[in-house]
């Protein structure tokens, strides 16, 4: 599904994807794990298409097609999701409306008809109860005076809603307590299946316990320094970066 | 191309395309000889048939207006209009005043129809009573009969000055006398048409009554003059609407609007000013020089004034509210947006009289291009007004970084116990929230669009339902240029 050869990026002209080559079948779930400063967060920037990062060489493809020609927007009607390390705020915004706007926009995208304020309704409700969040967060403004909490658990339910191929998580779980972990967490599992790849982004193991990754890649200095099963995590957690990528 | 490089582009290169009403339509029309004299003032009356004591109060207009400066206390440049250089007087040719819309020029009909005003749906289906003014008359009132069961009158002013002098002659410049300002002595002198709306007492006008407002006329002034009454206990909702079609040269606009509440009475006046902004250089454009009071002369009264200010070149316009009444309410609700050229200068003036009277300014100010976008705010309070009270929130939202937003609040508080407030505020649409949007599916017009429209939001909640549609989606217009 997701195919990065050799990718290097960088930002002001400093390097920071030092040649990333990695492969996300369709159905596996990979995790990203990594030391801060390793380039996580410009890799899922870079794989979302946010300005101000320069490819420098090597290829993206999604299902055999140039991700990195595409617009962000392209990119989300393609099936490419971003949850966000810090989502954005927008005053004034209603959540419902946004999540309308965005659903519909990618639906248009893809030839598909738009829903109308009822049909959306009735579908958001039913994701808020599978992800047994509140009904208020759809009648607030975007993430304006969300707990960090809240915020990321929005961010989830825009996955449910929008259903991509491909989710990339950034560090969804930093500044969550054990009960929203596990909120996004289900969220991630409820949506796993042969058409559905995910490919989370973390600093630490303990997501891992919730959302048991097919791979799992370490990312240090802009490059894959190593890639295993699950029993990966546990040994980074265990002997820290330094000792296993050595 | 970076995403925020990218909007601004989009945004600077609005061009003539984005104006989607700068059709001309084709119709003979009648004009008054060019320039501007007492005799062009006695034309415009005689062609009225108007009574002598509105001639003579024209008249004494104009004579005050020749002794008056065009101010220049405003944060606007603009090269001299030249008054002798326009006609004053345009009207369709072969014109008697139409009984039903089935009189109209069918051609006038379907210039409405292109503005998305279906004169004749709206009668039928939408239950908004309309006056079309074209360039100088008023061609159309819809609705008449219904809203005559309830007493009310809705007609065009010169209509008004037939059927119902009395009223006109107590009313007119009763809010806004002949020599209040510059633009607004010049109207008292030209004014050719415009609506008159009266509310009897304790009536609840049924329905929105809305005007349209078109110049058509080459080097045309639109001079129109807008009276509203609303006796005791009564309510009503009015709406405005204007376009114009795209010229090189700059069009004067110098409209006056005067509204009475009595006691317990309520106005609602709602305006989305769509006038032809010029295009990317500046080139054309309407001057939009507007001069708009209410005045609560009754206790419990209520003025709320909404405006949505996307077009013209230079917009000049403080829709204020005569606090009088004891717990009377004055609000001021507004967006402007300004893109390539563009220049407004726009706010309110609240001044409390009566005991215990509120009043809430919100102004929404967008800039974008080399627009130029000012709030110019008083809030006066006199020593009488016991427990006043008034709130102000200014917003300006910057798109790009050649653009201007500026606040000039001023407060006059003579009252010990009175309270006012003021918040400001000046922001840009942030990068990361535009990739936020587009990385959920929405295109680049779309973010802006729906940002925007949030920034917006306590204003647009302020109009009614099928206006907010419209100004929802002139916003987008208004700030893509390009799209739409």
């Amino acid at each position: 599904m997701l195919k990065i050869e050799n990718l290097t990026a960088e930002i002001d002209g400093k390097q920071i994807l030092k040649g990333i080559t990695l492969e996300v079948p369709a159905g596996e779930v990979h995790a990203i794990m990594g030391p801060n400063g390793s380039g996580k967060s410009t890799l899922s920037y870079v794989l979302s298409g946010r300005e101000g990062y320069e490819i420098t060489g090597g290829s993206v493809t999604f299902n055999g097609i140039d991700l990195l020609a595409m617009e962000p927007e392209e990119r989300a009607a393609a099936g490419v999701f971003l949850a966000f390390q810090y989502p954005v705020e927008l005053p004034g915004v209603g959540n419902a409306n946004f999540l309308r706007t965005a659903l519909n926009a990618i639906r248009r995208a893809r030839g598909e008809a738009e829903v109308d304020a009822m049909q959306f309704l009735k579908l958001s409700r039913a994701k808020i109860k599978a992800l047994q969040m509140s009904e208020d967060m759809l009648k607030r403004n975007v993430n304006v005076g969300f707990s960090g909490g809240e915020k990321k658990r929005n961010e989830v339910l825009q996955m449910a809603l929008l259903e991509p191929k491909l989710a990339i998580l950034d560090e969804t779980d930093s500044g969550l307590d054990i009960d929203a972990l596990k909120i996004v967490a289900d969220g991630v599992n409820a949506m796993r299946g042969p058409a559905f790849s995910a490919l989370v982004i973390t600093h630490y193991q303990r997501l891992l316990d919730h959302i048991t990754p097919d791979r799992v890649h370490v990312l240090m200095g802009g490059r894959i320094v190593k890639t295993g099963g699950p029993e990966l995590a546990l040994e980074l957690e265990a002997e820290g970066y330094a000792k296993v990528a050595a | 191309m970076p995403a925020v490089a990218e909007t601004i582009e989009t945004v600077q290169s609005a061009q003539e395309g984005g104006y989607k009403f700068g059709f001309e339509t084709k119709i003979e029309m009648e004009f008054a000889p060019k320039g501007l004299n007492e005799d062009i003032v006695r034309f415009i009356s005689a062609k009225k048939g108007e009574p002598e004591w509105l001639l003579e109060w024209r008249l004494k207009a104009y004579a005050m207006w020749l002794k008056m400066e065009e101010p220049d206390w405003a944060a606007v440049s603009y090269p001299k209009f030249d008054y002798q250089d326009a006609y004053y007087y345009a009207a369709p040719k072969n014109r008697v005043a139409p009984k039903s819309l089935d009189e109209v020029d069918p051609e006038l009909l379907r210039t409405y129809e292109k503005l998305g005003i279906p004169l004749r749906e709206q009668e039928r289906l939408q239950g908004i009573a309309v006056d079309a003014v074209f360039d100088s008359v008023s061609v159309a009132t819809s609705y008449k009969e219904r809203l005559g069961k309830e007493g009310i009158i809705f007609c065009s002013i010169s209509e008004a000055v037939h059927t119902h002098p009395e009223l006109v002659k107590q009313y007119l410049g009763s809010v806004v006398p002949q020599g209040d300002n510059y633009f607004a002595c010049l109207n008292s002198a030209v004014f050719t048409d415009g609506s008159f709306v009266y509310i009897p007492k304790g009536v609840r006008c049924p329905m929105e009554l809305s005007t349209y407002f078109r110049i058509n006329a080459q080097n045309t002034g639109q001079f129109e003059r807008t009276l509203i009454i609303a006796e005791a206990g009564s309510h009503v909702s009015y709406l405005e609407g204007c376009t114009a079609p795209q010229r090189d040269e700059n069009q004067m606009h110098a409209a006056v609007v005067e509204l009475v509440a009595m006691d317990d009475a309520t106005i609602k006046y709602s305006t989305v000013q769509n006038w032809y902004p010029g295009d990317a250089e500046g080139k054309g454009g309407i001057y939009n020089f507007v001069t708009k009071r209410g005045a609560c002369r009754g206790a419990r009264s209520k003025i709320s004034w909404t405006q949505v200010e996307t077009g013209s070149a230079i917009t000049w316009k403080y829709p204020s509210c005569i606090l009088q009444g004891d717990d009377s309410v004055g609000e001021f609700y507004s967006v402007a947006i300004t893109n390539n050229r563009q220049q407004a200068d726009t706010g309110t003036k609240m001044w409390h009289i009566g005991k215990n009277t509120r009043s809430t300014i919100v102004s929404k100010g967008i800039s974008a291009g080399h627009g130029q976008n000012t709030y110019r705010g008083l809030v006066k309070i006199s020593p009488k007004a016991t427990g006043a009270r008034n709130f102000t929130q200014c917003d300006s939202l910057l798109i790009g970084d050649q653009c201007g937003a500026h606040t000039v609040p001023y407060i006059e508080n003579r009252c010990a116990t009175a309270k006012v407030e003021h918040e400001a505020t000046t922001s840009r649409i942030a990068e990361d929230q535009l990739f936020y949007c587009r990385a959920r599916g929405l295109n680049q017009e779309e973010a802006v669009g729906l940002i925007v429209n949030g920034f917006c939001r306590e204003v647009l909640k302020e109009l009614p339902m099928e206006f907010a549609v419209e100004a929802q989606k002139l916003l987008a217009i208004s700030l893509e240029g390009s799209v739409g």
